[in-house]
């Protein structure tokens, strides 16, 4: 077969030096499904936002349907067929799924838009392609999966043939990714190309015809799908072998560090987002929360950090209630917490690396001294800590916004690890890092309880949680429906069945092991 | 005056006509208020832009004796004007309220400033004889007991600012520019993706505004008073403001609100004759103005929390249709 596209010895320099593209030659064949991998900063989007008219390449060209392609915004893009959707959202909040899908495109009548013919255009299209959507509901008020297949659509109906997308699943539950897929494989069906930007490799292998890996601004190598493994793809990412699956010794499981019982919260709105939920974590165990996200996870870990106020219950850490407590109480009492959002909770992104690395400690010694803060300790801390944690920089002294998202979550992590917590609450530590980070950081949760801290681990990425956890716990619409005492035991399937709700344990059954 | 005169006088006819022609100076530049801030390019100097336009109407139809003249005279002024404010902010990068500070200060002084000039007075522009523009009386519903008195008789203006107001919802939710405009404002980079030109789009939305809030400023000085004074606007330009969030940002809210402004400005005047300190009775539509802001504001915050509660109750039910669906 022909390629579509053909990119050729593409070479792209930033402005501040950096080459983020350095002679890529990537195809792709017309109706494939074609999966670009590689770690964060490997350069896969960069090449992607040239094929998109969103960065000028410094040298080489691309070849579109046998003829040399100029790109020199996204509408050239979008007139030659090639549609991306983007990892955030380009939506109006505020406007309809039609009129969202039509924008600066619509049909009008004496100077007037047609909306009939939006809503028309919008079914007729969701129709012809299977991707379900309202075509008059508001952005506002539906759901993540089906914003972005209105993103789909909207450039279907700018006519694309080629359709980037860029790390769809990340925002998707394990439901809307299976429904994605569907999609994708419909859009292939119909003679469109997909090209899928993504760290999983699981989905890799699920949904695509071949596979280009990148590393270091370089392709490795492009495969077909039958060729390849999971452990063979993250080899070719990383340039070595990786863990995917954790070796860890056995549990030596402790006194309880956490007792949380009978604990509620309602939201502000009045949602009541945790039920009576009552269970321990025991000092030497990693203990795993899975449940499809929104199911209470969230505020579970903001309550118990102290973020958020419980309506009712309690939470003890050596027979004191933290529920009450502000943060830097929480924190003093020896709980350590990677927050879920590290670009907002986790870090403070224009502040250095070093600052970012002292916010928990800065008010005692040795960090303080007298009234001021001692620069030379901060320094001090801050090379131990870019050392032991591998933080890729070339010092302290840069903004933590200059980082790549695995390396801003390793500041996270040093920080973190380095407090010498009792109890470690982990909210999706490896979310949206590449494979050499998220393999490290899996490596330090499991060193940090085989030390004997006790952790809390919610991930929405369950294997993650089985890799991980020694026990399971399960949470339904902020219930926990059921207690996996061996988490070694449990395979996915089950799990499924408890996270959708269908199947929960008795409360006398799951007391006994809680 | 006693109270009952006074009361009286509220009940009229004559009382609900002084409303609208009051309101009319505060209609108009809170539709271009609309229209900007919808676009994302809040405009503070609408008071500014009323100011000049009123006086670029005044001394233009003074010197050429033609009312028309004159009005287009403030129309092109107060457009000018605004896109003074869109080339600071949009292509030389100023922060919009600085500017539009920066640019109000300078109506108020830079209008005395030539009105001393002109005439050698710095308070008004009696000494001209500017024009007014004419009064319109509705045929029909001129004979109409109450209503003729109330519908009929005003100046073009006021008759304007009611047909610019369903102009102004066509345009902004039914043609293709309007829906640019909003989306704009919404979320730029979304905008910019689908192709839409970001700061022309912003650059338009300013210069309307400029058109209405010049509008409002001739409607001052050539119809509702027949001469310039110094800083006549006293504050309308800020209670347009304050009427697009008092009405949701959507141009009937923004009228209405405008209404309710012209409403308290009219029962001051009425007050104005009864023997309480006068300083009181101006207080009336700024107060107004803060209540009602206020009472907005909380409103506003219930309803939020109630979407919030909708959309996340809305959120599990899809869920489960998914569920449903992939099973």
């Amino acid at each position: 077969m022909t390629p579509i596209i053909e990119m050729r010895d593409i070479v792209k320099v930033y402005p501040n030096g950096v080459v983020a593209n350095d002679g890529v030659n990537f195809s792709v064949e017309k109706g494939e499904i074609h999966a670009l991998v590689g770690e964060n900063g490997a350069g896969k989007t960069t090449l992607m936002k040239i094929l998109y008219g969103l960065e000028r390449p410094t040298e080489g060209e691309i070849n579109y349907k046998d003829r040399l392609l100029e790109l020199n915004s996204p509408l050239d893009a979008i007139d030659n067929g090639i549609g991306m959707v983007h990892q955030n959202f380009m939506l109006i909040p505020s406007f309809t799924v039609a009129e969202n899908i039509v924008l600066g495109e619509e049909k009008t009548r004496s100077g007037l838009i047609r909306q009939d013919q939006a809503v028309q255009d919008t079914e007729s299209l969701a129709k012809e392609y299977g991707l379900r959507v309202d075509a008059n509901a508001i952005i506002e008020s539906i759901n993540v999966g089906m914003r972005q297949r209105v993103e789909i659509l909207k450039t279907l109906y700018r006519g694309a043939e080629i359709l980037i997308l860029d790390e769809p699943t990340a925002v998707l539950t394990p439901q809307e990714t299976q429904e994605l897929f569907k999609a994708i494989r419909a859009l292939v069906d119909q003679g469109k190309t997909v090209i899928f930007i993504t760290h999983k490799l699981r989905e890799v292998k699920e949904i695509s015809d071949r596979v280009t890996v990148m590393r270091a601004g370089k392709i490795v190598g492009t495969l077909k799908i039958e060729e390849v493994t999971r452990e063979g793809l993250a080899r070719m990412m990383v340039g070595r072998d990786v863990l995917l699956s954790v070796d860890k010794p056995p549990s030596d499981r402790g006194q309880a560090v956490l007792q949380v019982h009978d604990l509620s919260y309602v939201s502000d709105t009045g949602v009541q987002m945790l039920k009576n939920m009552s269970f321990n974590v025991y000092a030497g165990e990693i203990l795993g929360i899975a449940g499809v996200e929104g199911n209470g996870q969230t505020e579970l870990v903001e309550v118990l950090t102290g973020l958020r106020e419980a309506s009712t219950g309690a939470a003890y850490i050596d027979s004191r209630d933290i529920l009450q407590a502000d943060p830097r109480v929480v924190r003093m009492a020896g709980v350590a917490h990677i927050p879920e959002d590290r670009l907002t909770n986790g870090l403070a992104l224009l502040a250095t690396i070093d600052e970012n690395l002292i916010v928990d400690r800065y008010f005692r010694a040795p960090i303080k001294k007298g009234f001021r803060i001692d620069q030379g300790a901060v320094k001090k801390l801050g090379n131990r800590l870019i050392e032991e944690y591998d933080i890729r920089t070339i010092n302290g002294q840069v903004p933590v916004s200059s980082l790549s998202g695995g390396n801003m979550q390793k500041v996270i992590v040093a920080r973190e690890f380095s407090s010498d917590p009792k109890l470690l609450i982990a909210a999706q530590p490896t979310r949206g890092i590449d494979v050499g980070a998220t393999e490290f950081v899996r490596q330090e949760l499991v060193v940090k309880r085989t030390e004997g801290t006790a952790v809390l681990l919610v991930s929405a990425d369950l294997s993650e949680v089985m890799s991980l956890s020694d026990r399971i716990i399960v949470m339904y619409e902020g219930e926990i429906t059921g207690v996996f005492p061996d988490a070694s035991t449990v395979t996915e399937e089950e799990l499924g069945l408890y996270m959708l709700g269908v199947q929960r344990q008795d409360v006398e059954e799951m007391e006994a092991v809680l | 005056m006693p109270i009952d005169v006074v009361i009286r006088g509220i009940l009229s006819p004559l009382f609900i006509a002084s409303i609208l022609r009051i309101s009319t100076p505060i209609i108009l530049p809170a539709l271009g208020g609309l229209i900007s801030d919808l676009a994302g390019v809040i405009n503070i100097a609408l008071e500014g832009i009323m100011l000049v336009s009123a006086f670029a109407g005044v001394i233009v139809s003074a010197y050429t004796h033609n009312v028309w003249l004159g009005v287009l005279a403030g129309m092109v002024v107060g457009i000018l004007y605004a896109l003074l404010l869109a080339l600071f902010h949009l292509y030389l990068d100023t922060d919009i309220i600085l500017a539009g500070i920066a640019l109000n200060i300078m109506a108020a002084g830079g209008t005395i400033f030539l009105l001393f000039i002109l005439t050698g007075d710095k308070g008004n522009s009696s000494t001209l004889a500017s024009g007014a523009v004419p009064t319109v009386t509705i045929p029909f519903i001129d004979s109409i007991p109450w209503l003729g008195t109330i519908f009929s008789g005003h100046n073009i203006f006021t008759y304007l600012a009611f047909i610019f107001t369903g102009l102004v919802y066509v345009f902004l939710y039914k043609t293709p520019m309007g829906v640019h405009l909003r989306a704009v404002g919404e979320n730029p980079v979304a905008a910019e993706s689908v192709g839409i030109n970001v700061k022309r789009t912003q650059a338009i939305a300013i210069a309307l505004s400029g058109f209405f809030a010049s509008l409002g400023g001739l409607s001052l000085s050539m119809a509702y008073l027949t001469l310039f004074q110094n800083n006549m606007t006293a504050g309308r330009g800020f209670i347009a403001l304050a009427a697009v969030f008092l009405g949701g940002r959507t141009p009937l809210g923004t009228t209405i609100a405008s209404i309710i402004f012209g409403f308290a400005d009219a029962l001051a005047n009425q007050f104005g004759s009864l023997d309480i300190p006068p300083q009181w009775v101006q207080m009336i539509p700024y107060a107004a103005t803060v209540i009602a802001l206020v009472i907005y504001s909380l409103r506003r915050q219930a309803k939020q929390r109630e979407r919030l509660r909708r959309f996340q109750e809305g959120e599990i039910d899809d869920t489960k249709t998914a569920e449903a669906g992939s099973d």
